[in-house]
């Protein structure tokens, strides 16, 4: 076998590993928005129908009410929750993370690093092992199922990471550029909110984005906290398609095409930002 | 526009006390070069004159305002900084015109303002770039732009050069003193460099360790250094420094060698004291290539180690009781190394520093 032959060879192994691996990654979000569009017993059909013989948006009319076929499942409701509980978990977690991130990057204070590593090792810990805890302590405070308790969890959970990933952004900023904005007439908060906000931005936003999927995707928690439409979220609520004995999986996959759908445009928005780079250049090159 | 004024100003960070009460005088539209190694506390003192370090004790003046307590907006002065500054996600026309958008002038007056600076500083077909579109002179030039357009009382340098190759450096240099020459204001511009003192200042301030050592015109300075510091650190290549021991009126050094006492000095020093001779490399020529002529002068044969030809001048070095001394041959002609000189010392450029205290012993 000649050299040249071994070269293809390789080249031929590494792409159908690729797509194997692809193919691993892809099938199973794939099949969930393809079953979305299916009948139920075409998805659970023996031998399986790879190639769907019956596009309907049937699914999607049970969930929301309308058509013939009919499911109990509030999922308004819950789509409300999910908004509500992840947006306004994200902001507070935002602000708490520049606001911590600018100290952490730009102030000395007394025991920083101690707190920098306390901040990481929280991190660390699973959320769901705080789960029972959190459970019982919420239960004496009558935050089960409220939006409000589950926004406190969320906001806990990010707010390690924003300021982490914020800090990293502040960091890139060099002082000086604030330093001339307040020669230049900015008091330090305008000195912030001219220069080095617009600056960190995309730093902010990749935060934004990360703290959000988390609080909307997030299960485990959520499915300790909360109870009824008060709070319930949409990853909870797709436990509502699994009866005792029977499980509904259009209605399932019709509703997760419902949660991927905002965490995909979301991230779609926001992509731009997450390319840094605008910080250098205004320094020496 | 307004002088300013250092009285003992002191700044501590901690425990640590890095300036300890300085006093300076600094006249109204007067250029005054802070020169010093670095950690010798220059860019303390003048992040203190901007209000971007709190000073632990003293006072600051600008024009007549005591302005100790006084945040940086407030105190009409702008600065150019070592890496510029520049705000990279505006363009030059934004960056120009932020300080007098946020003092709330009129679009007009802004525009006509950043125009005005532009033009003095050839920067009018760049408006319209970003910081990363330009080149280091030209970024350096927005970075003055931006601090002439607010016509402060006075001007801050902090090593503005430091970031640019030598060639553009002195290209720079040149245009900061043009520059002053046509928007007379107060400066205050910091440097390690001596070349950059020596050539901007009306008057340099040589710091060391969070002391003043001198302060006086480039050529007092240069001239008449009040220490072996001062001698060492303003003038390249650096002062001679021999230690010696006055004999009988004489300059005797470790080898026995003496050279009589600078008449001008001989009433500042007293037998039995040890001191160190101070010469210039300029005014320890071999005979015939000197470049002015001395009215006391003392010849000694030296051995000349190494020569480096710059073209107009060739540095000689050799070796003097036990240690590099250097000196200079102007109009040169080929040297060997090996070659023995008769070098030509003047006596009337000597200077001679007590060597315990190192200062100078001339009477001021």
């Amino acid at each position: 076998m000649n050299r040249e032959m071994k070269k293809r060879l390789r080249a031929a192994g590494l792409w159908v590993t690729t797509f194997v691996l692809m193919v691993i990654m892809c099938v199973p979000g794939l099949w969930v928005v393809l079953s979305a569009f299916r009948p139920n017993r075409e998805i659970l059909a023996k031998p399986p129908i790879w190639v769907p013989e019956d596009l309907t948006l049937n699914n999607f009319g049970k969930i929301f009410g309308f058509g013939a076929e009919q499911v109990a499942i509030p999922v308004l409701s819950y789509f409300w929750n999910s908004m509500v509980i992840a947006l306004t978990s994200t902001v507070i977690a935002l602000i708490i993370g520049m606001a911590g991130g600018y100290a952490f990057a730009r102030f000395r204070f007394r025991f920083k690093n101690a707190w920098f590593l306390g901040l990481m090792l929280f991190r660390a810990v699973p959320g769901i092992a705080l789960s029972l805890p959190v459970f019982m302590l919420w239960s004496r405070l009558g935050l089960i199922d409220t939006q409000m308790g589950l926004i406190i969890v969320y906001v806990s959970l990010n707010v390690p990471f924003t300021i982490w990933l914020i800090d990293g952004f502040f960091r890139q900023i060099p002082m000086s550029l604030s330093e001339a904005a307040q020669v230049d007439g900015c008091t330090r908060w305008q000195a912030f909110w001219k220069i080095e906000f617009p600056l960190a931005r995309s730093g902010i936003a990749a935060a934004g984005v990360f703290a959000f999927l988390t609080s909307w995707n997030e299960f485990a928690l959520a499915s300790q906290l909360t109870r009824s439409t008060d709070s319930k979220t949409l990853p909870v609520g797709l436990m509502d398609f699994t009866a005792q004995f029977t499980i509904d999986w259009a209605g399932m996959c019709a509703m997760a095409v419902i949660i991927i759908v905002p965490a995909l445009i979301l991230t779609f928005l926001v992509q731009k930002h997450l390319i840094a780079g605008l910080t250098f250049g205004g320094v020496k090159g | 526009m307004a002088g300013i004024s250092l009285q003992n100003v002191v700044k501590n960070y901690g425990r640590l006390e890095v300036v300890h009460g300085i006093n300076l005088e600094i006249d109204h539209n007067e250029f005054v070069v802070l020169v010093g190694p670095s950690g010798c506390g220059k860019s303390t003192t003048l992040r203190m004159i901007a209000g971007l370090e709190d000073i632990s004790d003293g006072d600051i003046s600008i024009g007549d305002r005591v302005v100790n307590d006084l945040p940086p907006r407030k105190r009409n002065v702008s600065m150019v900084f070592q890496n510029y500054a520049l705000y990279p996600h505006m363009n030059v026309r934004e960056n120009l015109g932020f300080g007098l958008k946020i003092a709330g002038q009129s679009k007009e007056a802004v525009e006509q303002r950043v125009q005005e600076a532009a033009d003095i500083l050839g920067l009018s077909e760049l408006l319209e770039r970003i910081p990363a579109e330009l080149s280091g002179g030209q970024r350096q030039r927005v970075a003055m732009g931006r601090a002439i357009v607010r016509h402060p009382e006075a001007f801050l340098f902090d090593e503005p050069l430091s970031n640019l190759d030598a060639k553009l450096r002195v290209q720079m240099r040149t245009e900061i003193k043009k520059l002053h020459n046509k928007v007379r204001t107060t400066v205050v511009y910091v440097t390690h460099d001596q070349v950059e003192a020596m050539t901007l200042a009306d008057r340099i301030v040589v710091m060391k360790d969070g002391y003043i050592e001198q302060v006086g015109t480039p050529m007092e300075v240069f001239n008449h250094p009040v220490n072996t510091f001062v001698a060492s650190f303003i003038g390249s290549p650096p002062m001679n420094l021999i230690p010696a021991t006055i004999t009988s009126g004489q300059v005797e050094f470790r080898d026995a060698t003496k050279i009589p006492v600078p008449s001008r000095l001989a009433g500042s020093v007293s037998d039995g004291q040890e001191v160190i001779f101070g010469i210039r490399p300029d005014d320890l020529t071999p005979i015939g290539h000197g470049i002015h002529e001395a009215r006391e002068t003392t010849d000694i044969d030296l051995t000349v180690d190494l020569a480096e030809l710059l073209g107009t001048e060739t540095l000689l070095y050799t070796t003097f009781v036990g240690q590099e001394v250097q000196g200079k041959m102007f109009d040169p002609r080929d040297v060997t190394p090996g070659e023995t000189l008769t070098f030509r010392l003047s006596l009337d450029k000597a200077h001679i520093f007590d060597a315990a205290s190192g200062q100078s012993v001339r009477r001021h």
